[in-house]
């Protein structure tokens, strides 16, 4: 039995309640990305301002549920004042948490089908916890699997900013 | 064919009791095993009919007996399992047109995949060959996505106009420009009940007018046939679209009538065995009504079991079960305004009269994904999201709603449970 105390931390309701870094920045000079989620029509929008290879501002907009938008929020706040090698490292190992695949090992939750997936190339070994400070208060979601899409959001939102920062390609948007 | 058939003519009448309190509602449930399961220690309750609906023992029984005891491709064969296969299923076919007044179902009851699948029969078939560059479709600011994209495909495919009734701040159609809106349409096409809003709309209004204005006019009746007495020509439709799965029935089988010399006229849909007469080198010629549309072997053991959803719906009563979602409707409405009054916002008309069982819900600034999630620890089914209406949603506003949906099998203790949950929801994030 997964209990809702798995998933709503004291940590994610204080985000989505105060959200960090929420906002917009001037784009250009920033990246502005948007992200969608078809299934349940959440969007983020995410500003990522990168200067000499780091991340020196980053904000978020968008609308969202509690888990898509305290996600974006630790996300904003993790990531701010690294460098973009050191923000890929992060995104990775957050996307390895959100991986269904290490859940199943331990207990699957009532009624969720064996084979269910985790987000792509997310199989990996497990990460530490402790590498990820706040945001292993997000670690519960992955026992919602219907869930995980809404806490990778704004992660999947970034990793493309910074795939348009780093070729100099203007946002399309 | 066979002369085994069920004969339209004499079978029973489409409203097998007028009385509603005839029908003992609270013992329903037990009909239906799989509301008998629990989901995280508590007893299901199940508010998510207007997305699909559960199955009685009954429809099951009859699946599980048509695969055990024969099956054979239908049309096919001489001997006796597909004698019995090629009966079976166009008796179901009669008994889904004898539900909704339908005056020839032998051959104006087409089965498709799902009511999606009829609206993209008509746009693909009829639509095809009668609409061109600059011609005009009506529809509505309430469409499902069923009822939008194969005319937005249409459109870009080539060229026609989509126009849009609008809704007025009590969440109905807004008719008061109709006339206007008519002038020079070719196909209306509108739902006769919002999946979102639970408004039932005024079809036979529109219909009339949009005849006046030499218009054809589709009816998406997929939320209003599972729970309201239908009949198509009371309603005014050449067309009417729905699907099983909602009304008790199996998934992947859905409905397309439409008003025969339309589909006799128009050109096949998808090509394959059993759509033809004759196949040659150089062509083919199409095979008569209704199976000039139904391409390839059909969903058989899911007409069965429609069949049997039908018969289940005609032992209570289309005209009971609208009357005890009305009394439910009303319960809940007074239940949620009294326990939460102005923390929570139902989108859609007031009063039980131009509404459905399908009630939309906005409560505080809880996400209804977040509303959804606490309601599921409860055993509470709801659904939580755009609804495929997202032109609706924005009409509204909102991103997404969180919608409970009643049918014959929901009672008074399910919103009881409902309404408890939507308060834990309202602790934790308070």
């Amino acid at each position: 039995m997964t209990g809702l105390e798995d998933l709503y931390r004291e940590i994610i309701l204080d985000h989505y309640r105060s959200p960090r870094n929420r906002g917009e920045l001037p784009a250009p000079p920033a990246q502005r990305v948007e992200g969608f989620n078809p299934l349940c029509g959440d969007e983020v929008v995410v500003y990522v301002q990168v200067n000499d290879g780091t991340v020196t501002d980053i904000r978020f907009a968008g609308q969202g549920c509690s888990i898509s938008q305290s996600s974006a929020s630790l996300m904003s706040s993790a990531v701010k004042g690294k460098s973009v090698a050191e923000a890929r490292n992060l995104i990775r190992t957050f996307k390895a948490m959100m991986s269904v695949h290490e859940a199943r090992l331990g207990d699957a939750p009532e009624g969720a089908s064996s084979n269910g997936s985790g987000e792509d190339g997310a199989d990996v070994a497990a990460p530490d916890p402790e590498s990820l400070g706040e945001l292993a208060a997000l670690q519960g979601v992955v026992k919602f699997p219907v869930r995980i899409k809404c806490a990778t959001l704004s992660w999947n939102t970034l990793a493309q900013g910074l795939d348009e920062a780093e070729q100099g390609t203007p946002s399309p948007f | 064919m066979t002369d085994s058939r069920l004969d339209p003519k004499t079978a029973p009448t489409m409203r097998t009791e007028p009385c509603p309190s005839a029908v003992d509602f609270s013992k329903l449930k037990g009909d239906f095993p799989v509301l008998s399961r629990t989901v995280h220690g508590h007893r299901v309750v199940y508010l998510d009919s207007a997305a699909s609906a559960q199955r009685p023992q009954s429809v099951l029984d009859a699946m599980d007996t048509y695969y055990q005891t024969t099956h054979a491709n239908v049309h096919r064969g001489v001997y006796t399992f597909a004698e019995e296969a090629d009966r079976l299923y166009e008796a179901a076919r009669v008994a889904v047109g004898r539900l909704i007044g339908a005056p020839d179902p032998e051959h104006e009851v087409i089965f498709t995949k799902n009511a999606t699948e009829a609206i993209n029969l008509v746009a693909a078939t009829w639509a095809r060959s009668n609409l061109r560059s600059g011609d005009v479709v009506l529809l509505t600011d309430m469409e499902h996505h069923a009822n939008i994209v194969p005319w937005l495909m249409l459109a870009e495919e080539r060229g026609i106009e989509l126009r849009w009734i609008g809704i007025d701040d009590e969440y109905r159609l807004d008719l008061s420009d109709l006339d206007r809106l008519l002038d020079g349409v070719k196909l209306v096409a509108c739902t006769t009940m919002s999946n979102v809003l639970g408004t039932i709309t005024p079809f036979a209004q529109i219909a009339e007018a949009a005849h006046r204005a030499g218009a054809v006019v589709l009816a998406d009746g997929a939320q209003s046939v599972p729970h309201i007495p239908t009949d198509v020509a009371r309603l005014g439709c050449d067309f009417l679209a729905f699907s099983a799965h909602k009304m008790l029935g199996p998934t992947g089988i859905g409905v397309l009538w439409g008003r025969r010399e339309l589909l006799e006229a128009m050109p096949p849909f998808l090509g394959g065995g059993g759509m033809i007469r004759d196949v040659r080198h150089d062509g083919y010629t199409a095979n008569v009504l209704p199976w000039k549309f139904e391409a390839g072997t059909p969903p058989i053991a899911e007409a069965v079991g429609f069949g049997a959803a039908v018969s289940y719906l005609e032992s209570i009563g289309l005209d009971a079960i609208r009357a005890h979602e009305a009394e439910l409707t009303a319960y809940a409405r007074s239940v949620l305004t009294e326990r939460f009054g102005d923390d929570l916002k139902i989108f859609g008309p007031p009063g039980t009269v131009e509404r459905g069982g399908v009630l939309s819900l906005a409560y505080r600034d809880v996400h209804p994904h977040d509303l959804a999630q606490v309601l599921d620890q409860a055993g509470v089914c709801v659904r939580a999201g755009h609804h495929c209406a997202k032109p609706l949603m924005r009409r509204l506003g909102v991103n997404a709603t969180a919608r409970a949906s009643l049918y014959l099998y929901n009672d008074e203790s399910d919103v009881d449970v409902l309404a408890d949950a939507i308060a834990e929801a309202g602790t934790l994030f308070a």
